[in-house]
């Protein structure tokens, strides 16, 4: 096992990881930028280096820097976290150069899986199911006689997009060709390209991820799935372990756990990743991608589960085998992660940077809190507005929500505005307990739109 | 008529400036872009008018309330 471990993150998974590191004695080493010098996760390390100023590109993605700091620290490999440099095939490949351990993907899986089209091709090569459609630019033509074939509604993409940027939601064939027009006109003025593809319209997604661990010897395990379907922004705010959606339909739960491990397999991966899967109202899934890095959202699983995702990285990415086996697997109870934000639900989700004077996360059975700030400190603009994670587990889906309820309203954040009060109401909500909700509820919900 | 004072509503960084000086604007066309915790928000004029002042730069830090840009009604 490795002496000493650079953590090239910061914030709640920064913490967390040196966390886990101290607990295996290990030693830790923190980078973090000049906004950074009194953050909780300097703090939580053993060691600290200053790695730049306090924009991302001159800090945290400073990746000349961070080879550097570990250099000059004697680190031997280099955790991740999620975002930044980790799914950074360059940086993944740097770290190879310099002769460190990258706890994360090879290079090779960050490139097989880093663009949607080849990790789309892949996936269908395998007899993944992905979701209908052209999965490459096309003509107007092919695109009718396609739309026909798959059946409308269908969604038309600029290809060079993102940010649903062009995007067109086409209900029936007489409308496509002005939609098509519309899509290549914004997709040339915003990204250069007029080039467009059309796939099946999914209509009240839910948004379905399975956690896998593979090894070194091509043993791999699934850890089961979460739930992660409300979001804003498309970016995750409550998850939860497991899907009751999908432990109420046995053919869905097993074509999604053979689905992530085919994935995974097809692309010879190894450490911990979570294939994603869009699953339509009728419960049948589509892969839309795999993250090749820890989650935000993984202390779910290892609250039902029993089992140190972050640890098993490190085991892996020491050469150790993966000693789980799927059989032993099994889900215990129930776990709900609330993400707390520095953030302003009534006013469009905004950011809110601030001061922090009080920071007291709440305690109690089967509550767990990983924070990235303390009190007192300034939340500064210049990062994610994620200042913790609450995660509430009981043996029930509807304790679970119950605990993470009561612990939300417990949590005193003052006097930065976050986004406590509004986990709270979504927690209680009937369409919550009863597990009614897609993608787009928690937007809706926030606009007095249900 | 007095110029309008366009504000930032969020406390970040400039990362681009979309008009210059002297431009004619309508209601909701963006004026600057701002950045704030990994999101890029528009700034967005609250009237028709013309750009009579810029006083914020590419790259600087903006508090919540300060002003970016002037305006002078039509």
């Amino acid at each position: 096992m490795f002496k000493t471990v650079l953590i090239a993150n910061r914030g709640e998974i920064a913490c967390r990881i040196a966390a886990v590191l101290r607990a295996r004695g290990i030693r830790s080493v923190a980078v973090y930028s000049e906004a950074d010098a009194e953050a909780p996760h300097v703090r939580a390390a053993d060691e600290a280096v200053c790695i730049g100023p306090a924009p991302v590109a001159q800090s945290y993605l400073n990746q000349a820097a961070i080879v550097d700091a570990a250099r000059q620290t004697g680190a031997e490999a280099i955790h991740p976290g999620y975002g930044l440099l980790s799914e950074n095939a360059d940086f993944s490949r740097a770290c190879r150069e310099a002769g460190l351990v990258f706890i994360g993907p090879t290079p090779e899986a960050v490139e097989a899986m880093g663009d949607k089209a080849v990790a789309r091709a892949t996936a269908a090569s395998v007899g993944v199911p992905v979701v209908p459609g052209s999965g490459g630019a096309i003509e107007d033509a092919e695109a009718a006689e396609l739309a026909e074939r798959i059946g409308y509604p269908v969604l038309v993409k600029a290809a060079a997009g993102g940010g649903g940027i062009g995007m067109q939601v086409v209900q029936r064939a007489d409308r496509l060709a002005a939609a098509l027009q519309t899509c290549r006109d914004r997709g040339q003025s915003s990204f250069g390209s007029a080039a467009i593809y059309l796939e099946k319209y999914i209509e009240s997604p839910r948004h379905i991820e399975v956690q896998v661990l593979f090894d070194h010897h091509g043993h791999g395990v699934h850890l089961f799935e979460r739930e992660c379907t409300l979001q804003r922004r498309h970016q995750k705010v409550i998850e939860e372990a497991p899907s009751a959606f999908v432990q109420a339909r046995p053919a869905l739960r097993e074509g999604l756990y053979a689905s992530a491990l085919a994935a995974a397999h097809a692309v010879g991966y190894q450490g911990a990743g979570t294939v994603e899967f869009i699953v339509d109202p009728e419960g049948h899934h589509y892969f839309i991608e795999m993250n090749t890095r820890l989650q935000v959202e993984h202390p779910v699983t290892e609250a039902i589960t029993g089992v140190d995702i972050i640890g098993w990285q490190l085991d892996i990415a020491a050469g150790a085998p993966l000693t789980l086996t799927q059989d032993a697997l099994a889900i215990h109870g129930a776990a709900v992660e609330c993400r707390v934000y520095a953030e302003d639900p009534m006013k469009g989700f905004l950011p809110r940077p601030g001061r922090i004077e009080r920071f007291d996360p709440p305690t109690g059975e089967g509550v767990r809190v990983d924070a990235g700030v303390a009190a007192p400190q300034d939340v500064t603009p210049w990062y994610d507005p994620l200042l913790a994670k609450l995660i509430a587990w009981a043996p029930t889906r509807d304790e679970a929500l119950t605990r993470a309820h009561d612990a939300v309203a417990a949590f005193v954040v003052a006097p930065l505005t976050t986004n406590l009060a509004f986990l709270a109401t979504v927690l209680d909500h009937p369409h919550i307990r009863a597990g009614q909700f897609d993608t787009g509820w928690l937007e809706r919900f926030a606009k007095g739109r249900l | 008529m007095k110029p309008i004072n366009v504000e930032a509503h969020i406390t970040g960084t400039v990362w681009k400036i979309t008009v210059e000086v002297g431009q004619e604007v309508m209601e909701g066309d963006t004026l600057v872009i701002l950045e704030s915790m990994k999101m890029e928000m528009p700034v967005e004029a609250p009237e028709d008018g013309f750009v009579a002042e810029i006083r914020t730069s590419p790259g600087a830090s903006v508090a919540e309330g300060q002003v970016l840009v002037l305006l002078n009604p039509k």
